[in-house]
Order: structure tokens, then C-alpha cells, then sequence
């Protein structure tokens, strides 16, 4: 008799569980349509780190042309000193704190916090994208740079028609990799109270009280947008890597 | 010869790398149609003189006289003058990231596309030519097809010989070939030592630093023998292979002969 009424009261307390949890499932996805708002949120995310690594890239390349074309002709002493110093200032202070010194400092008059979020990215990821750059214009073979100004090409249409595309292919990988790591990094704009996938847990959490389904859902949602851009990851590398074998081949012909 | 005016006349040229002088006070003119062959062993600046011409390494003494200009004066735009001297290297150099028809078309397009418009053609039409140009050049070389291909299918005798036509859609007054068929499998040094002699009968001036001395011999007019960074002797081939005068030279060509 005792243990009947134990399993009767077990399995009440499975319904019970299952039906709070079912609750506080709803509460975080459906009511009030709150799944917009994760799927807002990524939006944001993806947006932030797209611009961001548009801006790093640009950025992060130019400081690498800078270092290498004043290693190749001496010419450029002052701008490799100034690209050197912002790297070293870039990468010697936590993102965070750039990130609210152009949010309440540098910006504080522009109310657009997604561009605020993504220039701060954009010029911290620019800091190490000169380093993945740097490798990629080394790669060049310097032939490259004397062929076409041995046909009267100047240093910049040299650099612009044949250096820089050949650097930046070289490097796609790592480049990719840095946009995936943008992608998770962003989430510290919600610091700055910026709407990204990593602070839409929070605002949820603060209406319904419940933390559980809005980390696990974030979570999930960036894992799948990692897993897929690290696809694509693999798929860029494949490419290359036939590319490069084909060019061995040629070579042994 | 002598009472034309030369095309690159080099006086006192000097250059050297910190501490070590590679070039070492070297005077000489080369006159219009003239194919001057460089020879000497290794490490004696060959490579160095023939980049001095272009000033590819810059002068660290004397001039460098390029149609009455002194291409060495860091004042002059190099670029100009550098339009007007084609180089062919012993890697090839092609453009990795440009087909076959973009390696030969790149720096005609690039240097004389604002000209072209500002005599009244469209852009779209200077393009058409400089394309229709680089094809009548890869026909000559019977490459017509590998047009859209990229360097890195062709074999090393194509690559040459591309990269030659490549300097010559600029139209040069000068060629300057730097060991042009060092690099190449055996079997493919003919066809580049081939078309080379093919512009010497055209009449093109040139200056070959090159191994090969059946090659020098046939289609040099004038050899000029370096050591240790001066030029040791210069003369006629065959003055210069069958009786040289001095020792190094001798001692040369008894190695290589
Ligand atoms: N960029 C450079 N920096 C330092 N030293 C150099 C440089 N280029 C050439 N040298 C040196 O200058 C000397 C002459 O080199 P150069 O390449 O002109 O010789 P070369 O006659 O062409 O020899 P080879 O027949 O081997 O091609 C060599 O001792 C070489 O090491
Ligand atoms: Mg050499």
C-alpha cells in the first residue's frame, strides 16, 4: 500500500514537472512571440559581425601592406611606426573597455548602438587581422611585386592588381576563422544594451524570471551558426588546398 | 656603331648591399639593335647589372642614361621610363591571380587607359585593343588557346615564353633577360632561346645575362665578361670566346666550355 501511493505520487510529480517545464518552455519561446526576439537577436549578432569583419579586414589589411611595403622598399618608416602603435594599443586592452569608450565617449552623441558595437569590432579585429595579413603578404612571392614594375606598373597598381589579391587568398582561412570568432565575441555588446543574441537572454529572463530556456536556446543558436560557418570553413579550405595541389602538379609536368 | 647615339648609356655605375660592393664602377653604352651578352660566374653581379638598367635595385653611384634621362636620379618617376624596358626573369614571374590574356593585357590597360580616354576612346574599346594585341602576340607563340588559363596549368617553356610577350606588349626599346632559360626542364629551353633570337633578327636591342654559350655566341654582337663587380673584359664573341685576354676569362671559359 505504502509503495502505491509512492508511485502514484511519483508520477504526479512527473506531471507536475513536465508541466512546468512545458510552462516555463512557453514562457520563454511563445508567449508574447519571445522566439522573435531570439531570431532578432541573431539577426543583430550576424549583422554586427559581418560589418565588423568588413571593417577589421580593411583595416587589418592596410596595416599589413603598410609593414610590409616599408620592409620591402624602406619608404613608409613613420606609417609602419603609427600601424605598429595601433596594433600594440589595439591588442594590449580589453575590447570591453574600447567598446564603451566609443559608446559613451567617441559616440555619445550617435544613437546607433549596432554601428557603435561593430566599428569597436571592426578596429579590434583589425588589430589582429595585420597579424593573419601580415602572413598572407609574406606569402607573396616577391617576384609578383618586380614583375610588374619591371612592366612600369607603380608600387600601388602592383599592390592593388596582383599583391593584395594573392595576400588575401592566401590567408582566407584564419580570415574566415576571425569572423567566426567575431560572431561569439560580439555577444559583450549587450553591455552597451545593444539588442544581439547574447542579450536577449537577459531581457527575457527579466519578465519572466527564468533563466533556463533563454541561455539554452542563445547557446544553441550560436553553436548552429558556428557549426554551419565552420562548414563553409572546411569547404573554403578544400577549394584551396585543390587549387594548390593542381599548381604542384603543373610544376612537376 | 659608335656615331649613333646609345640607348642606355651606364657610367661609374656602383652598387652595393651594406658592406659589400657588388658593382664596382662599371661604364658602358649600349647602342640601338645591339644584343649584348653578359657572362661571368656566379655571384660576380651579373644579376645585380642587369637590375641596376631598370633600376629594379637602385643605383648607389653613378647614372644611368635612358633616352637623355639619368634614370638613376631617385627624382626621376621610374615608372615612365621602366614602360620603355621590358625584363624577363628566370622564375617567369607570371601573375599568379591573372589568366594568360590579364598577365599580357594588365599594365598596357592600366599604364595608357586615362590617355586612350582622353583621346576619345571609351574605356571599353582601349580594352578590346590591348586584348586584340595580346592575341596576335600569343598567336605568334602558337598559345592562342591557353588565352584564359591560369600560369599555374602551363609548363615551364609556355610560362617563358609568355612572360616575354608580356614585356613586349609595352612595346620596349630594350629587352633584358636575366638567365631566361636556367629554370626550365632541358627539353624546353629551345623554344625560348627560339623566339629570343627570333626579336634579336626583328632588331631588338638587348642585354641577356645567360649559361647558355652556343646562345651567346650566335646571337650576341657584343659580350661583356664580368668579375668581382667590374667588367673584366668586352669585346666581340668571337674575339672574346676564342681569344680572351684576360686571365679570368680564359680560366672561365675553360670551366664552362
Ligand atoms: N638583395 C641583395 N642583398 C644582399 N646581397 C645581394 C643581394 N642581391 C645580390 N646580392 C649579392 O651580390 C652578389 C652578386 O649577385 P648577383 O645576383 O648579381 O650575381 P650573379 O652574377 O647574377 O650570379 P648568378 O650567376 O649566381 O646569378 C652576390 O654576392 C649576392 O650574394
Ligand atoms: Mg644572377
Amino acid at each position: 500500500m505504502c509503495s502505491l501511493t509512492n508511485s502514484a505520487e511519483k508520477e504526479d510529480m512527473k506531471i507536475f514537472l513536465a508541466a512546468s517545464i512545458l510552462e516555463r518552455f512557453k514562457k520563454a519561446v511563445i508567449v508574447q512571440d519571445r522566439w522573435k526576439m531570439y531570431l532578432e537577436g541573431l539577426g543583430n549578432t550576424i549583422a554586427i559581425a559581418v560589418v565588423a569583419a568588413i571593417i577589421g579586414t580593411i583595416i587589418g589589411v592596410c596595416l599589413a601592406m603598410v609593414n610590409y611595403l616599408n620592409k620591402k622598399t624602406g619608404k613608409l618608416s613613420i606609417l609602419s611606426k603609427i600601424a605598429n602603435f595601433y596594433i600594440t594599443i589595439v591588442r594590449g586592452t580589453p575590447v570591453v573597455l574600447q567598446l564603451m569608450i566609443l559608446y559613451f565617449i567617441v559616440f555619445v552623441s550617435w544613437d546607433n548602438g549596432m554601428m557603435i558595437g561593430a566599428i569597436t569590432f571592426g578596429i579590434n579585429s583589425g588589430a589582429y587581422v595585420a597579424e593573419i595579413a601580415r602572413a598572407g603578404f609574406e606569402s607573396v612571392d616577391d617576384g609578383q611585386m618586380e614583375a610588374g614594375r619591371s612592366l612600369g606598373l607603380s608600387t600601388w597598381q602592383t599592390m592593388w592588381h596582383i599583391v593584395i589579391p594573392q595576400a588575401v587568398k592566401n590567408c582566407l582561412p584564419p580570415l574566415f576563422n576571425e569572423f567566426i570568432t567575431l560572431v561569439k565575441e560580439t555577444a559583450i555588446v549587450g553591455y552597451v544594451g545593444i539588442m544581439d543574441l547574447g542579450k536577449i537572454p537577459g531581457l527575457i529572463q527579466s519578465r519572466t524570471f527564468d533563466y533556463l530556456f533563454p541561455l539554452l536556446i542563445a547557446a544553441v543558436l550560436y553553436l548552429a551558426v558556428v557549426l554551419v560557418l565552420t562548414r563553409i570553413l572546411h569547404i573554403i579550405e578544400k577549394k584551396l588546398s585543390k587549387g594548390e595541389r593542381r599548381n604542384g602538379g603543373a610544376l612537376n609536368e | 656603331m659608335n656615331n649613333q647615339k646609345p640607348l642606355i648609356e651606364v657610367k661609374g655605375l656602383q652598387k652595393s648591399f651594406g658592406n659589400l660592393d657588388v658593382l664596382r664602377d662599371i661604364s658602358t653604352a649600349i647602342y640601338p639593335g645591339e644584343k649584348v651578352v653578359v657572362l661571368g660566374p656566379s655571384g660576380s653581379g651579373k644579376s645585380t647589372f642587369l637590375r641596376c638598367l631598370n633600376c629594379l635595385e637602385d643605383p648607389t653611384g653613378g647614372e644611368i642614361i635612358f633616352e637623355d634621362v639619368n634614370i638613376a636620379d631617385p627624382s626621376v618617376n621610374i615608372n615612365v621610363h621602366r614602360q620603355k624596358m621590358g625584363m624577363v626573369f628566370q622564375q617567369f614571374n607570371l601573375f599568379n591571380n591573372k589568366t594568360v590574356l590579364e598577365n599580357i593585357t594588365l599594365a598596357p590597360y592600366t599604364i595608357y587607359s586615362k590617355q586612350a580616354v582622353k583621346d576619345g576612346k571609351t574605356k571599353k574599346q582601349f580594352k578590346q585593343e590591348c586584348i586584340d594585341n595580346a592575341m596576335v602576340l600569343l598567336r605568334r607563340i602558337g598559345l592562342e588557346e591557353k588565352a584564359n588559363v591560369y600560369p599555374s596549368t602551363l609548363s615551364g617553356g609556355q610560362k617563358q615564353r609568355i612572360a616575354i610577350v608580356r614585356a613586349l606588349a609595352m612595346n620596349p626599346k630594350v629587352m633584358l633577360f636575366d638567365e631566361p632559360t636556367s629554370a626550365l626542364d632541358p627539353e624546353m629551353v629551345g623554344e625560348v632561346l627560339d623566339l629570343i633570337k627570333e626579336l634579336a633578327d626583328e632588331g631588338m636591342t638587348m642585354v641577356i645575362v645567360t649559361h647558355e654559350m652556343g646562345f651567346a655566341r650566335e646571337v650576341g654582337t657584343r659580350v661583356l665578361f664580368m668579375d668581382e663587380g667590374v667588367i673584366a673584359e668586352e669585346g666581340a664573341p668571337a674575339e672574346v670566346f676564342d681569344n680572351p685576354k684576360n686571365p679570368r676569362t680564359a680560366q672561365f671559359f675553360k670551366a664552362v666550355l
